[in-house]
């Protein structure tokens, strides 16, 4: 089934490309999620070393070096990468006091490491080349279903069946309770999937859509009429998105940050 | 570019090694990402609450503190220079009563000699005045005498001339009578 469908797409891209191995313009946006082991060309097992494992290892690399490194000399008057990992630290520990409330500090560690995870993979998976491990569906899923088990968890084990509060809104008229406690249900389960599509998907398509366009900027080479306008506005295009890809990376972070302190704050606090 | 030779190694990479559909969704790759995953939030987890967070938390608690420290100094030092610029005042409104009382003082004793020299000289000057009037009051009395003596001589001299003896004492006693009128 899958081959078949690539195949179509293949032969139709081909076409648009006046031939895709004969140097025309290559369309493969996707090839950069696909997961390939570091050494060799074998099958993908469970332990290989892939470019997951390279990238991860990267970004945990790069928040050790910001926070661990950057902090080394404990100064009381910072240097520059000591104000941004107290800057860091500042803006998470905000936000899960403001959102989720000062019992929710304990988790404080927990959620720093899902923001500062999911910031620095956001970030290294825009460089050139880089492999962009939270574009993953089961990356995302992971973080997800993490969050939404512990809420969950914590919620049951601080307030027992109390927790079941949340689905039942005493504000509204009793006739209504249980149907907005199905709609109630059926939301909170939906939290992880929307939790991680939202940014996975944020991810995957900026990167997609750059791809794209970077297949169009060669156009130039082929036929210089059509190409002295589209290699151009290719470019532009690619530095716009670019542009707004900086962008996500960070909102896609701070908002996957923030709704886990609004889970969290729904656990530890079940009535509205 | 992907190698012609290259077999197909997943069901979601085609023999040219292109992405076959969405990569996200390919389920081979599942467990290696889940277990990489695993691997590097743990890593992450144990960095942060083992080192990083406890060290920034005590870099940003010590920061406050000498931030306190500080203001609490501060706060000693401005205490200390309202209290010296309290002794200063203090010290230029004593200075100033002192010098207010010597000017006092000084004026009272000055008016007191001025007085007391005053009261002198009055006492002096009437003495002189005294003196003065008596030596007036004899000279006075001198000259009658001697105007008596005169008139008496030209008075003798006049009777004489006019060819008479002039008694003396009726000359003296009608040279008196006339004196006294």
């Amino acid at each position: 089934m899958r081959p078949a469908r690539a195949e179509t797409k293949g032969r139709r891209m081909a076409t648009e490309a006046q031939g895709a191995d004969s140097g025309g313009l290559l369309f493969h946006p996707m090839d950069q999620f696909i997961v390939r082991p570091l050494f060799g060309d074998g099958a993908v097992g469970l332990f290989t070393l892939t470019n997951v494992t390279l990238w991860m290892a990267i970004a945990v690399a790069a928040v050790f070096a910001l926070l661990v490194l950057g902090t080394s000399k404990r100064a009381i008057v910072p240097g520059r990468t000591q104000s941004i990992a107290e800057l860091a630290y500042d803006f998470v520990r905000k936000m899960v006091e403001d959102v989720a409330g000062k019992d929710a500090l304990p988790f404080f560690p927990y959620i720093m490491t899902l923001f500062m995870f999911i910031v620095f993979a956001n970030f290294l998976g825009l460089l050139p080349m880089a492999f962009t491990t939270t574009s993953h569906l089961a990356v995302t899923v992971v973080l997800a279903l993490l969050v939404f088990v512990t809420v969950t968890v914590l919620g049951f084990v601080r307030h027992g069946a109390g927790f079941l509060g949340l689905f039942w809104i005493t504000a509204a008229p009793l006739p209504l309770r249980p149907i907005l406690a199905l709609i109630e249900v059926i939301s909170y389960f939906v939290r992880p999937v929307s939790h991680s599509v939202r940014l996975m998907g944020n991810m995957m398509a900026g990167h997609a859509v750059i791809k794209v366009f970077a297949a169009f900027a060669p156009m130039i080479a082929l036929s210089v009429g059509v190409g002295i306008l589209v290699t151009p506005l290719s470019i532009l295009a690619i530095s716009a998105v670019y542009a707004l890809e900086v962008l996500v990376a960070f909102i896609q972070a701070y908002v996957f940050t923030i709704l886990t302190c609004v889970y969290l704050r729904d656990a530890l606090h079940p009535h509205h | 570019m992907a190698t012609e030779t290259h077999e197909a190694t997943s069901a979601c990479v085609n023999s040219s090694g292109n992405a076959v559909g969405m990569p996200q969704l390919c389920g081979d790759w599942f467990g290696n990402q889940i277990f990489w995953l695993a691997i590097a939030l743990v890593v992450l987890y144990f960095i942060l609450s083992r080192i990083a967070l406890p060290r920034i938390a005590a870099v940003l608690a010590e920061r406050q503190g000498t931030i306190t420290n500080d203001l609490a100094a501060a706060e000693d030092l401005k205490a200390r220079a309202t209290e010296a610029e309290e002794a200063y005042k203090q010290a230029l409104a004593d200075a100033k009563a002192e010098a207010q009382k010597i000017i006092a003082e000084t004026k009272a004793s000055i008016k007191e000699d001025l007085d007391r020299a005053n009261e002198e000289a009055d006492t002096k000057i009437k003495a002189k005045t005294a003196e003065g009037e008596k030596k007036i009051a004899e000279i006075r009395e001198g000259a009658l005498d001697a105007v008596k003596e005169v008139a008496k001589d030209v008075t003798a001299e006049l009777v004489a001339s006019m060819g008479q003896k002039a008694d003396g004492r009726s000359v003296s006693a009608a040279v008196n009578a006339r004196m006294k009128g």
